[in-house]
C-alpha cells in the first residue's frame, strides 16, 4: 500500500460510508419537496385573490405556516445537497472547493434562518395589521405596556 | 441526455431564483401590506410574470424528471426503448403542467 498517490492512500480502506447518507437524504427532501411543492402550488393556483389580506391571512394560519416552515427546510437542504454535487463536479482545485462549500453553508443556512424569521414575524406582527389580527396587535401593546 | 441536464440546470434555477423569489414574498407578507404591495406590483409587471412562469416551468421539469430519478432509483426502466421514451415524456408533461397552471390561474 503506497502512501505518494491519492489512490495509495485510500486503497484497501472501503468505502467512507457518507456518500450513501448523501444519497439518501436527498431522496428524502425530495420526496418533501413533492409533497410540499405540490401543495404550495395547489394552495397559490386556487387561491380567490393575492391580496395582501387574503395571503396573510392563509399564510398565518397555524397548518399553513408549518406547511410553508417545512417547505422552506426540505427545498433549502434539498438545495444544498444538489449544490453540493455540483460544486464537487466542476469546482476541482482544493482551496477553492472548500471556500465553495463554507460558502453555500453559510448561505443555505441565512436563507432557512430568514425564511422561518419572516414566517414567525408573520405570526406575531403580520397578522396584527390583517383584520383578523386586531386583538392580537391589542394584546401585544398591552403586553408591551400599552403605546 | 438532455433531461439530464435540464435536470441540473432547473434545480439551480430554482435553487437561486426560486430562493430569492421565495424570501421575497415571505419577506414582504412579513413586513406588511404596503411593502407586499410593492412585491404584488413586482410580481404582476411583465417581468414579474416571464419568472413567475419560468419558475413554474422549472418546478414541473425538475419534479418530471425527479419523478424519473425516483423510478430508476428502484432498477426499473432502464430498458432502452422505455428509458428514451420517459426521457421524452419527462419535458413534454412539465410543458403541459406549466400551461395547464397558468391557464387556471388566468381563467379562474
Amino acid at each position: 500500500m503506497g502512501n505518494g498517490t491519492s489512490i495509495g492512500r485510500v486503497r484497501g480502506h472501503g468505502s467512507a460510508h457518507s456518500g450513501s447518507h448523501h444519497w439518501l437524504l436527498q431522496r428524502y427532501t425530495a420526496f418533501g419537496n413533492l409533497v410540499l411543492g405540490l401543495w404550495l402550488l395547489g394552495s397559490l393556483v386556487t387561491m380567490q385573490d393575492y391580496t395582501f389580506e387574503t395571503v396573510a391571512t392563509w399564510a398565518s394560519s397555524p397548518i399553513q405556516a408549518l406547511g410553508l416552515m417545512l417547505f422552506v427546510i426540505s427545498t433549502f437542504w434539498h438545495a444544498r445537497l444538489g449544490l453540493q454535487v455540483v460544486i464537487e463536479d466542476y469546482v476541482h482545485e482544493p482551496a477553492n472547493k472548500v471556500i465553495a462549500m463554507v460558502l453555500l453553508n453559510l448561505i443555505v443556512f441565512a436563507v432557512v434562518a430568514a425564511g422561518l424569521f419572516f414566517l414567525a414575524r408573520l405570526q406575531i406582527v403580520g397578522t396584527a395589521t390583517s383584520v383578523s389580527g386586531g386583538m392580537v396587535k391589542a394584546a401585544m401593546q398591552s403586553m408591551m405596556g400599552g403605546r | 441526455m438532455l433531461v439530464s441536464i435540464l435536470h441540473r440546470v432547473t434545480g439551480n434555477g430554482l435553487a437561486v431564483v426560486g430562493m430569492a423569489v421565495l424570501l421575497y414574498w415571505l419577506g414582504s407578507l412579513s413586513a406588511g401590506p404596503q411593502a407586499y404591495n410593492v412585491f404584488l406590483g413586482h410580481a404582476s409587471a411583465w417581468y414579474g410574470k416571464v419568472v413567475l412562469v419560468g419558475l413554474t416551468w422549472a418546478f414541473f421539469n425538475h419534479m418530471a424528471s425527479g419523478l424519473r430519478h425516483f423510478v430508476l432509483d428502484i432498477g426499473a426502466g432502464y430498458e432502452l426503448k422505455s428509458n428514451a421514451a420517459w426521457s421524452v415524456f419527462t419535458p413534454l408533461a412539465a410543458l403541459a403542467a406549466t400551461v395547464l397552471t397558468w391557464a387556471v390561474i388566468v381563467i379562474k
